[in-house]
């Protein structure tokens, strides 16, 4: 290895606009305030006009908001198991517990969709929590296989016991009044979930959340009841789940055993190591790439799995950081060749 | 009688298909989440060497094992050596290549119950009032025997102990060289065969379908958890457990219940004693 190149190595340095913008210089010009704003308006603009560009295409904006559940459901996985460092692979769950809630609410309450959803947001996330209370003792691969069984469990016992219409699931859920309204709110929770999670690891309770992830031992001597912030993080990623659950509910006007399916746990996970872990803007940027790709390959039916497994598996083999470390790296810094 | 007749069966059947699984997670600490899909991968591609070359059954079943041995060493060769450590990547790795296996064999025209394995030999025979077919029976004996064999292999053949010394101690096992990534890619080959080798004297009794690799995953799965991850007399004693209490649940509760048997144990297992009944004290800090 040594020589071959030269004795020469790759140095990074941060570029100058990137240091300026850390501190107060910040807003010293409008170059070092667009540098910092430029990614983030990229990023809202371009979620917030999608469904307008793709207004030609009614299959294509539905696409957008299945893009926007899934990303609800990676962004709680990457909060869950980067920051509180419980791997879920039950994502099905929570979205099944979400549909399940909110087709029941209304069609036993008659509520309507819009206030049934974060009535469902809510009570599913309380539910999942309570269900999730016994394993959150548990760690790394342990609280993963236990996680993956949730949702295989509560279909099972769904069917067995032919509770919630048993295997037709729940029909005759009301859809939302309006589509714009629709794909609106779901982009827009999307948006400020995003921000306001990326916030929420900023302040104390996010380093708390590092802390159980890092070193529980360490914050249980510092007199922190771990299970409370566990639960918490469950709670949270959960919560996004339900969300993304009872809006799939009120957009197909159906709850089933479909929602708790195997797609919902996969697809987050494979999105959150293509976008990135550790960022919560990289797994929806994954989301937007494989969601349509999936899409687009609904012709060849279960290829599509398999095309996904080995994008999943290449990524994790050969660039494990992901896209949005990477392309973060790249803005904010320039290499070079030295010699040693 | 019923009841212990096909508990048997079923146990032993369980055993069979968490038989590699453990062995794979006891010597390298690697849950080869693509345990099921190199089921059915064997039994596709005996059924491929069977009708589509001609071949004699024993010896397709022979061709299609070391097919899989070398598929499960190359699995590990090329991607899982550089995600070892990680276990989350090692889990959504092999998690990964197993699903694009079975989910690649469904598109190429896996559906249906048209791929059958002829059984060894037809035909039932009572035992104790009960009747049973001889493949049942086939199943018991050759699995007790493939336990036994297995048994036999690693208590008494230098690579078996080599093995067992990685599963006991890696660092140990180094300082007395063992190769250890050598090991590893010998332990996934054998625990690929052996998935194969479930596969082929459980297969006949039903038809290959992809819906199976989950199966067994599951079963797997189960199974070594409850028996305590890594552990062998563990993963036989809750095949047991295990293999029964569903017996006992289709008999007074109905079949639907069956899955839910084994996922509940899971559940209940890893919240009451995560270390499982055979599990080592000394992990179970890691895990809790």
């Amino acid at each position: 290895m040594f020589g071959s190149k030269g004795d020469r190595r790759k140095e990074r340095l941060d570029r100058g606009i990137k240091v300026r913008s850390d501190g107060v210089y910040a807003i010293s010009s409008w170059r070092e305030i667009t540098y910092l704003i430029a990614p983030r308006l990229l990023f809202i603009l371009g979620l917030a006009l999608a469904p307008l560009a793709l207004g030609a295409a009614p299959y294509w904006q539905r696409v957008i908001s299945i893009i926007c559940v899934y990303a609800l459901l990676a962004i709680g996985f990457d909060f869950l198991a980067n920051y509180v460092g419980l791997v879920s692979l039950g994502g099905g769950f929570y979205v099944g517990v979400g549909a399940y809630v909110s087709a029941l609410l209304n069609t036993h309450y008659g509520i309507p969709p819009l206030l049934c959803v974060p009535l469902a947001m809510i009570l599913g996330a309380v539910i999942c929590t309570i269900l999730f209370l016994p394993c959150l003792p548990l760690r790394g691969v342990y609280f993963a296989i236990v996680s993956l069984m949730y949702p295989l469990l509560a279909a099972r016992i769904i069917e067995a016991l032919d509770i919630f219409g048993g295997t037709d699931g729940i029909l005759g859920v009301d859809g939302f009044p309006n589509i714009w309204l629709e794909q609106y709110i779901l982009i827009l929770s999307v948006i400020v979930i995003v921000f306001a999670l990326r916030r929420l690891v900023e302040e104390d309770v996010g380093l708390v959340f590092r802390g159980v992830k890092d070193n529980d031992q360490a914050v249980k001597a510092s007199g922190i009841n771990i299970t409370v912030y566990k639960a918490l993080g469950v709670f949270i990623a959960s919560s996004l789940g339900c969300l993304g659950g009872a809006w799939l509910t009120h957009m197909y006007m159906w709850a089933g055993l479909s929602q708790f399916a195997l797609d919902f746990s996969i697809i987050p996970i494979a999105a959150t190591v293509v976008g990135g872990g550790g960022t919560l803007v990289g797994p929806v940027i994954g989301c937007l790439i494989l969601v349509p790709v999936s899409e687009l390959l609904r012709d060849f039916g279960s290829l599509r799995i398999a095309v996904y497994s080995i994008i999943l598996t290449a990524f994790i083999v050969f660039k494990s950081e992901g896209i949005m470390p990477y392309a973060a790296r790249k803005y904010e810094q320039f290499e070079r060749w030295v010699e040693i | 009688m019923d009841i212990i007749i096909y508990g048997i069966i079923n146990s032993v059947s369980l055993a069979l298909m968490a038989v590699g699984f453990t062995l794979v997670y006891g010597v390298s600490r690697l849950p080869n989440f693509a345990h099921g899909a190199l089921y059915v991968l064997t039994g596709y591609l005996t059924w491929l060497l069977m009708y589509r070359l001609g071949l004699n059954y024993f010896l397709a079943a022979l061709l299609a094992l070391a097919l899989t041995g070398l598929i499960g060493a190359a699995m590990y060769q090329l991607v899982l050596i550089r995600v070892r450590g990680m276990p989350i990547s090692e889990i959504i790795a092999s998690y990964a290549i197993g699903l694009a296996i079975l989910e690649g064999l469904r598109w190429g025209g896996l559906k249906g119950g048209t791929f059958r394995l002829p059984p060894f030999i037809e035909g039932s025979v009572l035992i104790f009032g009960v009747s049973v077919d001889f493949q049942r029976i086939f199943v018991v004996v050759l699995g007790s025997a493939l336990m036994g064999g297995l048994w036999l292999f690693v208590n008494n053949t230098k690579l078996g102990l080599a093995l067992k010394g990685m599963a006991q101690d890696e660092r140990a096992a180094l300082t007395l060289g063992i190769d250890s990534d050598r090991m590893a890619v010998v332990a996934t080959a054998i625990g690929s065969m052996l998935a194969g080798a479930a596969a082929i004297i459980l297969l006949p009794l039903g038809s290959i379908v992809v819906e199976s690799g989950y199966h067994v995953l599951i079963m797997a799965v189960a199974v070594c958890i409850v028996g305590g991850l890594g552990s062998w007399t563990g993963a036989v004693f809750a095949a047991f457990i295990i293999g029964f209490a569903q017996i006992i649940t289709v008999v007074f509760l109905g079949a639907h219940f069956q899955v839910v048997v084994a996922l509940l144990a899971i559940v209940v297992t890893l919240v009451s004693r995560p270390s499982g009944l055979f599990g080592r004290q000394k992990e179970l800090e890691e895990r809790v």
